[in-house]
């Protein structure tokens, strides 16, 4: 009996995404097929993996997250410019500092940070907001404005906002991150939304809501599965817009990336345990879809593309 | 995979008898593919056609057991191509690779690892559940001698014997014969001699070639020559090729019935940097390999991909749950606090591995929530003060504790006012957001 490889037939494609300009920017999108499979489609656009930066000194994020940074991290600007040492693909900037329990920082200051980091560095930059939906209104309207003509992709855009959001990207020629609640519905009901109030669908990029490993990865993971399929196999237009994870962000708040090696022996040191956590939680994400990460870690980023060089 | 009715028909007689109580051949095809009706009905049906159906009914995937005895694993077995369709059933089982060249301290090493790889996660047990031996000498003696030491050491634990050569697997099995382990591997060159040793010990064989279409036409060979449980390597070790070739394997095994490729995968997926092995692993668990050879077991890797592999294998229909009811962790007595959470089982655990951390005996009510995390329950509007009332007031906790206060996790704070509007007489207290908080917390009321 000869095989005959069994191909699956795609109608769809996921749109092409650019984000920066010159000779660093970074196209995202543009799979024709199911992740990785290249004996039934093309892949033109590699997933890029963006390293996170905070608006104000992380106190929060675990010692070996800290120490991995080095010393930059009470300045957004030096941090940036570490990440693009580091060999990110592109620095995403979380204006955490604006959260009304944080600093309560205000909408021109932040919009001060991310024009210097803009101006700091030529990599793609994203900018996302503290994800207090109202605050973010106003906070994302001012980043967009000064970064005018950076073709940044700036968000997120979330059901309670997305309409300021989305005009404040469509008015200063930015890319738009639109997250939904890990449901398949939710995401394409959010990007329909986004069409009917005129925003261009292949202009967003979707963030089904990340988790990590462990703490939910597996919704994450078929959400997005499902993601793919719909766009690709049913040809939806409104799923076939590129995919983000957050992933740092989940990854680096749950015991394994923080426990010492005296309160847990038994899972391994914490060093090496905190790494691989972000490092197989990308896996995860990009098995299933994902055509952009956001971490934190810059050695879980290095190996992280290491593991894209090898799928590629 | 299941044939079409028309399929079916083209291996019927033809005749239109209606012996078989239907009105057409036709008609009993139809049936037969929607699986309400049994081939035996029609009396004139061929051999060729028995076999057939017979075949399309064996599972796509064979299901087959490493090893004998509690710590047998099953592998195989799968029905989809996405966890979301139905479910992944038999997860991937996670090999250390020990080397003939590493007898003596080496090895015991690695057959330590492995023995005091368990670790319990969401109320799960997982671990490494087996040790494959490796030939790199060329010499039967040396190879058997690891075998020895390996099954002396780790009684129990599955083994899977690799060399290419039999005579070094001849020396290797006569230590563990009667244990099911598996054969690493059959090939074009011996494939004869390898399946006369799998069928004498009934062990399972792998065949290995490179690229499907040999691997296909070798383990049809393998399989007319009598061992069924086969199980397969197509040569991929670059991710690439994983996630490509295990695919085609897959597919062509469940969708298209294809049964030279209806077998378990076996990956080898060791690197020299211990964080690529363990990202190239997680491919392996996501991309439908089953057995999953690692050249080294860190406690840390072996977290992470553990972790990975009970999210992939959960079951995407019904949330791990525990079931409803007042917990007592520790030695709790009347004066314990008393705390809420739901019966997710992450929610669950990961509390009460915190309450017991904490070394404060207490009560910890659990509540059904249809197995949904303390926010997402929250949201879904199943987490309510009244529901969280009522339950309190039928669950009798009252005859055990002597107070009245219950303690609500931090991120549900804002439900404390209406609590204590529905629960008169109680004190509502909130506690800290996260659970690894909770020592802090109780240990400063204690
Ligand atoms: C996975 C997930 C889901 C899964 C369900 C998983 C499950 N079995 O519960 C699915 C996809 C089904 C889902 C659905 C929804 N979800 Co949801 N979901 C999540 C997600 C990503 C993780 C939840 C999780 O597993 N957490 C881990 C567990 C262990 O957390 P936990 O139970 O809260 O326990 C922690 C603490 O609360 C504390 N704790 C627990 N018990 C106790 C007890 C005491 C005494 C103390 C002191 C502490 C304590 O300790 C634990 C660890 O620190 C979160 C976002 C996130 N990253 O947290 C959103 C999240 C919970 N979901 C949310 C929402 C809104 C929904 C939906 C309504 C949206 C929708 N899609 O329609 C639905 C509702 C479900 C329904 N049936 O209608 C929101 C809730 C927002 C809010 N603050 O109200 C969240 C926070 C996302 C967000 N940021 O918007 N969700
Ligand atoms: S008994 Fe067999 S030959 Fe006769 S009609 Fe039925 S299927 Fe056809």
């Amino acid at each position: 009996m000869a095989l005959t490889i069994p191909k699956e037939t795609y109608s769809g494609k996921i749109y092409n995404v650019q984000l920066g300009s010159g000779a660093k920017a970074v196209t995202i999108g543009g799979a024709s097929a199911l992740p990785f499979l290249s004996f039934e489609g093309t892949f033109p656009n590699r997933p890029a993996v963006a390293l996170e930066v905070a608006d104000i000194a992380p106190d929060d994020w675990p010692e070996t997250l800290k120490k991995a940074i080095g010393g930059v991290s009470a300045n957004p600007v030096q941090w940036a410019k570490f990440c693009q040492e580091q060999g990110a693909d592109i620095v995403a900037l979380r204006l955490i500092g604006t959260h009304p329990d944080q600093q309560n920082k205000s909408p021109e200051e932040a919009a001060k940070v991310a024009a210097d980091v803009a101006a700091a560095i030529d990599i793609p930059l994203v900018i996302l907001g503290s994800g207090h939906a109202e605050k973010d209104t106003q906070v994302l309207q001012a980043v967009a404005t000064a970064t005018r003509g950076k073709n940044c992709a700036i968000g997120k855009a979330v059901e309670e906002n997305y309409k300021t959001v989305a005009a404040a990207a469509m008015a200063n020629d930015h890319k738009l991150i639109a997250m939904s609640q890990l449901d398949v519905n939710l995401a394409k009901q959010l990007n329909i939304l986004l069409s009917q109030m005129g925003f261009d669908k292949e202009r967003i990029i979707m963030d089904p809501m990340s988790s990590a490993l462990g703490y939910g990865l597996e919704y994450t993971y078929s959400v997005m599965e499902r993601i793919r399929q719909a766009a690709l196999l049913q040809n939806d237009p409104m799923m076939q817009t590129p995919i983000v994870c957050d992933i740092g962000a989940n990854v680096w708040k749950v015991k394994e990336t923080m426990a010492p090696d005296a309160e847990a022996p038994e899972w391994g040191g914490l060093e090496d345990r905190a790494r691989a956590w972000e490092v197989i939680t990308a896996s995860g994400m990009l098995a299933a879809g994902a055509d952009l990460l956001i971490m934190r870690h810059p050695g879980a980023m290095a190996k992280t593309k290491e593991l894209i060089s090898e799928l590629m | 995979m299941a044939l079409s009715g028309v399929e079916i028909f083209k291996h019927l007689p033809k005749t239109n008898c209606k012996k078989c109580g239907h009105p057409t051949c036709l008609a009993f095809a139809m049936k037969l593919a929607a699986k309400q009706a049994s081939l035996d009905a029609c009396p004139d049906a061929s051999e060729d056609a028995k076999k057939l159906l017979g075949a399309a009914a064996a599972p796509p995937i064979r299901a087959i057991t490493l090893g004998t005895g509690d710590k047998a694993v099953k592998v195989g077995d799968e029905i989809c191509l996405f966890r979301h369709e139905k479910k992944f059933f038999n997860p991937s089982v996670f090999a250390v690779a020990i080397k003939d060249t590493e007898a003596g301290d080496a090895a015991a090493k690695k057959i330590e690892a492995v023995k005091t790889s368990e670790i319990d996660r969401v109320g799960q047990k997982l671990r490494v559940e087996a040790i494959a031996v490796i030939e790199t000498a060329g010499d039967p003696a040396k190879f058997a001698g690891v075998v020895k030491q390996v099954v002396d050491g780790a009684p129990g634990v599955p083994i899977i014997l690799v060399s290419k050569n039999p005579a070094v697997i001849e020396a290797g099995i006569s230590h563990c014969a009667d244990k099911k382990p598996l054969i690493y591997a059959a090939t074009a060159e011996n494939a004869e001699a390898m399946a006369k040793i799998a069928k004498e010990k009934k062990a399972s064989l792998v065949v290995a070639a490179d690229g499907l279409d040999a691997l296909a036409e070798l383990s049809e060979k393998v399989k007319g020559l009598g061992v069924e449980d086969l199980v397969l390597d197509s040569g991929a070790r670059k991710a690439k090729d994983m996630i490509e070739q295990y695919t085609i394997i897959r597919r062509a095994a469940i969708k298209k019935g294809f049964k030279p490729l209806g077998y378990p995968i076996i990956s080898f997926v060791g690197r020299d940097d211990a964080l690529s092995e363990a990202a190239a692993a997680a491919v392996g668990v996501m991309k439908y390999a089953s057995i999953i050879i690692l050249n080294n077991v860190e406690k840390w890797k072996m977290l992470a991909l553990l972790s990975l592999r009970q999210n992939i294998y959960t079951d995407p229909q019904v949330p791990m749950q525990v079931a409803q009811n007042v917990y007592k962790v520790g030695d709790a007595k009347e004066s314990s606090p008393l705390m809420i959470t739901t019966n997710f089982s992450l929610s669950y655990f990961i509390v009460r591995g915190e309450v017991e951390n904490s070394k404060v005996p207490s009560w910890l009510a659990v509540m059904d929530n249809e197995g949904l995390s303390v926010l997402t329950a929250w949201a879904a509007g199943k987490f309510t003060a009244s529901k969280i009332a009522q339950f309190i007031t039928e669950s009798g906790v009252e005859k055990n504790i002597s107070h009245k206060e219950l303690i609500i996790p931090g991120y549900v704070a804002i439900l404390s006012g209406s609590l204590e509007e529905k629960l008169p007489g109680w004190k509502i207290t909130v506690g800290p957001r996260e659970a690894n908080g909770l020592p802090t917390f109780l240990k400063a009321r204690a």
